[in-house]
């Protein structure tokens, strides 16, 4: 039964304009960051950024990537690709072995499916998809690569938190919701492997902006 | 189907008190998403949950009162499984931090729809059941899920953003419990990409012989 589940699960989800908003949008910043972010282009207006919770005055952080709902979802895209390329860099470190090694190999592939789903809700709003950034990260050991991936999951849940009450669409919310459950869920299982508190915000999980997120993951960003 | 009702029977035990008549609704509404959870999976609640508050009194008041309901459940669960689930070591520290987070989940619920001149409702009376550590697993992961669905089911009928954004803080930590709970039962803390709904008729057919 889940199995028959599942394409109805993903159609629902793909008819609904979309909504991850997770990702990272905005910047501060690095010129690697600006070129992509001028790479990205379709419609980028501002340079304003801002906005650094949800409800600013209209202001999502993720104007450069489109207007709107365009925008929240060609940056959440973003972020999506940066996790399935960190996942990817990850399997391929040869770092990881038996359960660990699947449970990375699984999160990798949720975060390349969140990216097909994405890039298509984009189309279907007649938006042009955010490129794929060129991203290179430190993979020096096990412990060092489960922390890194702990900050990027809860960063990742929190960048969705923080666009979700800027999402006008209501099916785009719907989609962006059942994506920011699923990176809440990857955070807390790498914060378990790594002995930290599933939740570290306590009891109310704490959103984040645009502009933090997309800062954080400036270093990572190379192209 | 009967084989899906099958795999998880513990919660056609799970009774809730139907005494108390302001609570009424919100008792058939989740007794409704827990049975639909029984059936396909705790994913499978969300659009009946929409449906069900659509048709109610409602708005966001409406809502606010049936995420306290299910957060009155699960924070009763942990505190008794605190004594019965015979929990030691990681999961019983674990237990301890959930149930205080549901705890505080239904204080600012309380608040929120105080704030928004409604009224919260009344806790009903539960009873679980369950069996050693095992059995509280195996219904913890079916709550845990359940009200990850039943959140992102009833998120985008909100109409307030302040809801809105204390919804979506609720449902980051609920699914990090589920992920949680779901280690413990060495279950994948994700199982699929998208934290799914099924299409809302075939989740009304599969709940109707549930309801009261």
């Amino acid at each position: 039964m889940a199995v028959a589940n599942k394409p109805n699960a993903l159609e629902r989800v793909a008819s609904d304009p979309v909504s991850r908003r997770k990702l990272l949008a905005v910047t501060g910043g690095s010129t690697a960051l600006a070129a992509f972010l001028a790479a990205c282009g379709s419609g980028s207006n501002s340079n304003s950024t801002t906005t650094t919770a949800n409800n600013g005055g209209g202001a999502t952080g993720t104007e450069k990537f489109g207007k709107g709902d365009v925008g929240i979802l060609n940056y959440a895209l973003t972020l999506e690709y940066l996790e399935t390329a960190f996942y990817a860099d990850v399997v391929k470190s040869g770092l990881f072995k038996g359960s660990d090694l699947a449970t990375i190999r699984k999160f990798g592939s949720e975060e390349a499916e969140h990216v097909t789903a994405l890039t298509g809700f984009v189309k279907q709003m007649g938006g042009k998809p955010a490129p794929k950034p060129k991203t290179e990260f430190p993979l020096k050991s096990a412990k060092s690569v489960l922390e890194l991936a702990a900050t990027v999951e809860n960063l990742g849940a929190a960048a969705y938190l923080g666009q979700a009450p800027n999402i006008q669409g209501a099916s785009v919310l719907a989609a962006a919701l059942s994506i920011h459950s699923v990176e809440g869920r990857h955070a807390a299982a790498l914060d378990t492997l790594l002995g930290e508190s599933i939740t570290p915000d306590g009891a109310f999980a704490k959103p984040a902006g645009a502009d933090e997120v997309l800062k954080s993951v400036e270093p990572f960003i190379v192209g | 189907m009967s084989d899906q009702i099958l795999a998880q029977p513990e919660l056609a035990g799970v009774s809730i008190d139907t005494d108390s008549e302001d609570i009424s609704r919100s008792e058939v509404i989740l007794k409704g998403a827990l049975a639909a959870g029984a059936v396909y999976g705790a994913l499978a609640v969300g659009p009946f949950v929409g449906r069900a508050l659509a048709m109610a009194e409602s708005g966001d008041v409406g809502i606010l009162n049936f995420a306290l309901t299910l957060e009155y459940l699960e924070a009763a669960f942990y505190e008794e499984a605190q004594t019965r689930a015979g929990a030691s070591g990681d999961l019983k520290s674990l237990i301890q931090l959930v149930g205080r987070d549901e705890e505080e989940h239904v204080g600012a619920l309380t608040e929120t729809i105080k704030k928004l001149g409604g009224k919260p409702v009344a806790e009903p009376k539960f009873d679980f059941p369950y069996n050693g550590t095992a059995g509280f697993l195996k219904l913890a992961q079916t709550f845990e899920d359940t009200g990850v669905s039943a959140y992102n089911g009833a998120a985008p009928q909100i109409k307030a953003k302040e809801v809105l954004e204390a919804a979506g803080s609720i449902v980051q930590v609920e699914a990090r419990h589920a992920a949680a709970i779901r280690l413990q039962n060495k279950e994948e803390p994700a199982p699929e990409a998208f934290d799914p709904a099924l299409p809302e008729a075939k989740v009304l057919k599969a709940v109707e012989p549930f309801i009261a």
